[in-house]
């Protein structure tokens, strides 16, 4: 059995956690066998934490990510989302999500794809938070709100899809791999820009890739799944000086992280 | 052509030689010219060369009008009797186009049907692909009996040989979204009519045009079909007439006549879909 607790950095924080998991297992059927996709997973997540999922293929991050945004319910345990449960916080917009691919509506322009959410399902729940406009500058799109997908690139995408998922100014946001597709050099640039956007809103980042590189530079902590059951391997806080930069990819400090996070995944 | 560009920008910033630069820049103007040029001229060419040959056979072998006309019987035939080749399309028009708007309409019904009740398609598709493989010859004389000898029967058979492309390319474009889009809308806790009007719907509309492209000819033929059998007016009957009449200079000219019209209406679906869908780079 995997559990782990993730440290509560200051008292000060009495806050509901802004994901809790308690004994998640989720299992998929198939007419051969039952595949157990995440088995006895527990942790707790405070709000404005940035967590990154980390783990070799088939450990269950993409599932996780979906068990949180109640895109799959779990066979056994309990989800608590804000304090809630998954359908309620994702009934009041409290979830953003990015997905791997950008999944724009390739008809609708940029600005277009941003509103999307106020089109439908009611339109955002908050009243406050950003405009659509506002959003697309914060990626660093302004100039581009009227550009459709086919004009934009792999990076443009997914930064319209980013913008689309702060509508409404969500308290979590999940991103599936969300630059797992894009070239190294977009891929850094983004990831400087979402650790950008996350220290402009405070929002709650649960962050899946499969680059330790990635894993290491983004998350204060990094949530380590082993494979076949997906189970918790280890959390490993990431202490690295703040603001980050891309420059402490290249200190022995970052390297010997790296490191350690490499040998864990092969035990994985 | 970005390349092109950039390099050409590169050495004009440079100071001296840019009449190097220049020159390139001309060359390749007038290379893109001619290509274009190229493009619009060939096909015409190609036309020409076939209507020669057509000329050029029915005067070597000296083939007889009754058999086949030359090419320039078959233009003053399209002049002298152009009353009675546009009294006879207009007929085969109204069945056409009517029959294309009934068809496509009670396919892109049953496709909505289809795509949210999954036990109707199941239920009823196989009859659907039963009766398409019928061959409209075959369905055409059915309905005849059925409905009479007026216009309804054409516009039945325009409309039935409409209806199967665009009932599957329809269920399948309304079935193109992406798992990921479907988890998109979840997570924004969508309606079922507004994920159908936000993303199934769009998502179809290049899978429609594709039919549509394909039912604009089809429904012509279903129209001249249906008039072949018992029918007085329209490019079918047409066609009949000038076969047993051995007037082989009014059967090419009233061919020609239906496939103008046929044409006409193709390109005419394929402008609206330029329109309509500007988010598929079309190729050219």
């Amino acid at each position: 059995m995997a559990s782990a607790a993730l440290p509560s950095e200051s008292a000060a924080q009495t806050d509901t956690p802004a994901i809790e998991l308690r004994k998640v297992t989720v299992r998929f059927m198939s007419p051969q066998r039952e595949v157990v996709a995440l088995d006895n997973i527990s942790f707790t997540l405070r709000q404005g934490s940035f967590l990154t999922l980390l783990g070799p293929s088939g450990c269950g991050k993409s599932t996780l990510l979906r068990v949180v945004a109640d895109i799959i319910a779990p066979s056994a345990g309990s989800v608590r989302v804000l304090g809630h449960a998954p359908v309620e916080a994702r009934r009041r917009r409290a979830i953003g999500f990015v997905f791997q691919d950008s999944t724009l509506l390739p008809w609708r322009s940029a600005i277009d794809n941003v509103r999307l959410p106020l089109q439908v399902g009611g339109g955002a729940r908050s009243s406050g938070g950003r405009s659509p406009e506002e959003l697309l500058a914060l990626v660093g799109l302004s100039g581009w709100e009227h550009a459709m997908p086919h004009e934009l690139s792999g990076g443009m995408r997914q930064r319209v899809a980013i913008a689309r998922a702060l509508l409404g100014d969500p308290r979590i946001l999940l991103m599936d791999e969300p630059f797992g597709a894009l070239d190294e050099i977009t891929r850094d640039r983004l990831n400087d820009e979402l650790l950008h956007v996350w220290r402009e809103t405070g929002t709650t980042i649960l962050f899946v890739t499969h680059s330790i590189h990635e894993a290491a530079y983004l998350g204060r902590q990094v949530l380590m799944l082993a494979a076949n059951p997906g189970r918790v391997r280890e959390i490993v806080p990431i202490n690295l000086p703040e603001p980050r930069q891309l420059a402490i990819r290249d200190t022995a400090e970052f390297g010997a992280l790296a490191g350690h996070l490499r040998a864990i995944l092969e035990t994985c | 052509m970005a390349r092109e560009l950039g390099l050409t920008a590169a050495i004009a910033a440079a100071p001296p030689p840019i009449t190097e630069a220049e020159q390139a820049r001309a060359q390749w103007l007038a290379a893109q010219s001619w290509a274009r040029w190229q493009r619009r001229l060939l096909p015409l060419l190609g036309a020409a060369s076939l209507l020669f040959l057509w000329w050029a056979l029915v005067a070597v072998f000296d083939v007889k009008p009754y058999v086949a006309p030359s090419p320039e019987v078959v233009v003053v035939t399209m002049g002298q009797k152009a009353n009675v080749l546009l009294s006879n399309l207009w007929p085969t028009v109204i069945e056409a186009i009517s029959g294309f708007a009934l068809g496509n309409l009670i396919a892109i019904t049953i496709a909505v049907i289809f795509v949210h009740r999954k036990s109707m398609e199941m239920a009823f598709f196989p009859i659907v692909v039963l009766i398409n493989s019928i061959p409209v010859v075959a369905k055409a004389p059915i309905l005849v009996l059925l409905l009479g000898n007026g216009m309804a029967p054409k516009i039945a058979i325009a409309a039935i040989i409409c209806f199967f492309p665009t009932l599957v390319n329809m269920v399948r474009g309304l079935e193109a979204i992406s798992p990921q889009a479907m988890e998109l809308m979840h997570v924004l806790s969508a309606r079922k009519w507004e994920i159908f009007l936000r993303l199934r719907l769009p998502t179809s509309i290049p899978y429609l045009f594709s039919a549509l492209k394909i039912a604009a000819s089809t429904s012509v033929v279903g129209a001249i079909v249906g008039e072949w059998i018992g029918s007085q007016v329209g490019i079918g009957a047409l066609i009949i007439q000038a076969t047993y009449n051995f007037d082989s200079a009014l059967l090419y000219a009233t061919v020609i006549t239906g496939s103008a019209f046929s044409v006409l209406f193709f390109l005419t679906i394929r402008m609206l879909e330029r329109l309509c869908v500007r988010w598929v780079p079309h190729p050219a």
